[in-house]
């Protein structure tokens, strides 16, 4: 590994439950940061209920868009059972944000359950501030669903000491 | 508005962009993942950019364009090309006025495709220079590039973006205040535009002569740069694969070559002398690899192993150990499945129970193969289903034959699905045959498309409506059916035994929305009703 620190995180879910969106909030906040990002998936036939996981890299130099197998430092996933199929990602050491993680009952809406737990990573990437993750989310999501989205958000960020 | 600001855009976003800032008048092509988005973002941003019903069509129309005197980008996924092959090889020798971008999007790894060929062929084969992006950055810099080049030299040139650039985000800094390309305007050229042999064969010298020249610029070109590294390892590489390694083995040094047909041969010599070791990593087949062999250079290539798939960082490490040991298989996901309620669900279900023999085609409905389903039994390329189906059919045993159904969907029969209901009116087989349109009004595999069946443009404005069923009626078939098998699920079951048992050629359309486009061709619709009212 070269001595350029770069961050791993894979999302990872099925079709349809906000694995992309989720991706595209997470490498547009490292970008407003002022970091290098790559992220990477294959979309396809993910719309039709497949699996489907998303590698999002960022650092100072990022240089291939994927994280090699056992190297992401956090495996978010939104569904208990792509965990087992994902778990190979994840180098030893690093960190699950798992569904069960957040207490479904306390989201307004079941659908922002990926920004909810996008909201847990967010505690551990010190090098993104607040303020960039609120205006990824502000840009990425429709205006209708923003406020839930944000409730969601802050209900997972505030889980660190959890 | 030209900016400097950097954005973190997909290839395909970086690449509209660069459409759009190199004054490109028309973008044309047929939608095919990963290269769909090309021309959806180049017409929301304000670009002119058009779905033709298939690739071969697409191309003929960038090439008229081209010799107006505009520039042009015809956009396609890898096997598209296959399709406008004909015309490819033509404009070669004819060459261009204005300038004419052929965007291949090539899926090493299969994550949306029926294969995994690899079009650096096309580029040698047809002689029309390529240009292999590895990043977003680079995905807009080299079509400005590859816009250039063809303005230059007058001839087309390919631009070779593969899945994970297509798909992958990454910071982009683009151009600002680029000229503007010169307007359109035609002058005749009868000599380089009509091929005649007489006129073929000095339009065949002139395309070598071009090339020559264009090989002996890619020498010092900087869309091939060298990275000095240790002099131990030099690595030859192009497109993704570059930055895997990088990432890989990141003390080497690496030739890292843009411009992949014609190839700077002298500078690659030079490279390859200038270190103890020179691997030739690539994805897909071992195209730079031959090459640079045939023209005596001593390079290692990668183990036939490394051939298959995507290459990623962990690959290349083994690659340059020399690891050739089983490679260890990732657990297998969930597949795809046709979406709850969607109207092919019927259809499939009804042929597994009639046990027929399915000849079946390409798109969503090709996942009518997998449980619980598992109706479909060939699926070759766009359109094939109608041909394999006759073909089935004239060979087979009576009882057999009269199994056989030809199921496809309406993009795909407007792409290439018309020449196959010609084929059954003029040759039909001793049995009749049996083509079942599964028309849910929208390309839905690449992201609901539009096509000419639809009614709407690709902006989903109104257009004209090519009408399958009238299409096949002036064709002549003999019985040509309308249902919606969701709503009639009886009647669609007796017409589809009622066709079997015929001897005569049927065409059903089988009409239901997809369930993922039924809300937005409702709004689509009630935009169109608006603008009539005003």
């Amino acid at each position: 590994m070269s001595s350029n620190k770069v961050v791993n995180i894979v999302i990872a879910g099925l079709g349809g439950q906000g694995v992309i969106t989720a991706s595209d909030i997470l490498a547009d906040a490292a970008f407003r940061a002022g970091l290098d990002v790559k992220k990477s998936e294959i979309h396809g036939m993910s719309q039709r209920g497949g699996s489907v996981a998303s590698d999002v890299r960022i650092g100072e130099q990022v240089l291939s868009p994927m994280v090699p197998p056992g190297e992401a430092d956090f495996l978010l996933v939104l569904s208990a059972d792509q965990v087992e199929p994902n778990q190979h990602q994840l180098k030893p050491g690093g960190m699950l944000i798992a569904p069960e993680m957040i207490d479904e009952s306390a989201l307004q809406n079941k659908r922002s359950l990926n920004v909810a737990l996008l909201g847990i990573l967010s505690a551990h990437l010190p090098m993104v501030p607040e303020a960039e993750w609120i205006k990824a989310l502000k840009t990425s999501l429709p205006e209708k669903i923003l406020e839930v989205n944000l409730q969601a958000f802050a209900l997972g960020r505030g889980k660190k000491s959890a | 508005m030209n900016t400097t600001q950097p954005q973190l855009l997909s290839g395909d976003e970086a690449i509209a962009l660069a459409t759009r800032d190199a004054g490109v008048a028309l973008g044309t092509g047929y939608p095919g993942t990963p290269s769909t988005e090309v021309l959806e973002r180049f017409s929301e941003l304000g670009g002119h950019a058009q779905w033709a019903p298939n690739e071969k069509v697409a191309l003929e129309v960038a090439i008229g364009a081209a010799f107006g005197g505009a520039r042009a980008l015809c956009t396609m996924k890898h096997v598209g090309l296959n399709v406008a092959a004909d015309p490819l090889f033509t404009v070669a020798y004819t060459g261009v006025s204005g300038a004419l971008v052929i965007l291949t999007a090539d899926d090493p790894g299969l994550s949306s495709s029926q294969n995994e060929q690899d079009n650096r062929h096309y580029a040698r084969a047809a002689g029309v220079p390529m240009l292999e992006p590895s990043d977003s950055q680079e995905a807009y810099d080299f079509l400005l590039a590859a816009m250039a080049i063809s303005a230059e030299y007058k001839m087309p040139v390919l631009l070779r973006p593969t899945t994970r650039v297509c798909h992958s985000k990454s910071i982009v800094r683009p151009a600002c205040n680029l000229p503007a390309p010169a307007a359109a305007h035609f002058v005749r050229d009868v000599q380089g535009r009509v091929m005649i042999p007489a006129y073929a064969r000095l339009a065949h010298q002139r395309l070598r002569e071009k090339l020559t020249r264009l090989a002996a610029w890619a020498e010092t070109s900087p869309l091939n740069q060298i990275l000095p590294g240790d002099k131990s390892l030099g690595i030859i590489t192009s497109g993704i694969s570059f930055e895997h390694a990088r990432e890989a083995a990141p003390q080497a040094g690496i030739l890292k070559l843009g411009l992949t047909w014609p190839l700077p041969m002298e500078k690659i010599r030079r490279f390859a002398e200038s270190v103890a070791r020179c691997v030739v990593i690539e994805e897909g087949d071992p195209v730079l690899y031959e090459s640079i062999r045939a023209a005596g250079i001593a390079v290692e290539g990668m183990p036939g192993m490394y051939h298959f798939g995507e290459l990623n960082v962990a690959r290349i490490r083994r690659i340059l150990a020399g690891d050739v040991s089983a490679e260890p298989v990732p657990p297998r996901g969930k597949p795809p499945q046709l979406c709850p309620g969607c109207p092919h669900r019927y259809v499939f279900e009804l042929l597994q129970r009639l046990d027929c023999i399915v000849a079946g085609d390409i798109g969503c409905y090709t996942l009518g193969v997998l449980p619980p389903f598992q109706a479909m039994d060939s699926c070759v390329c766009m359109g094939a289903s109608i041909g394999v189906g006759l073909g089935l059919r004239h060979v087979l045993p009576e009882a057999q034959a009269r199994r056989v159904v030809s199921v496809v969907g309406d993009s795909t029969f407007i792409h290439s699905g018309i020449t196959g209901v010609v084929e059954m009116v003029y040759n039909p087989p001793p049995t009749g045959h049996v083509v079942i349109v599964l028309d849910n009004g929208t390309t839905a595999m690449t992201g609901l498309q539009e096509h000419p069946g639809t009614g709407r443009s690709l902006n989903h404005g109104p257009a004209k409506q090519v009408v399958i069923e009238e299409l096949a009626k002036a064709i002549g078939v003999d019985r040509v059916h309308v249902l919606d098998p969701g709503r009639e699920p009886a009647a669609f079951d007796q017409l589809v035994r009622e066709s079997l048992a015929a001897t005569a050629t049927t065409l059903i359309v089988a009409r239901r929305p997809c369930i993922l486009s039924a809300k937005k061709i409702r709004e689509y619709e009630a935009t169109r009703a608006e603008n009539k009212q005003n």
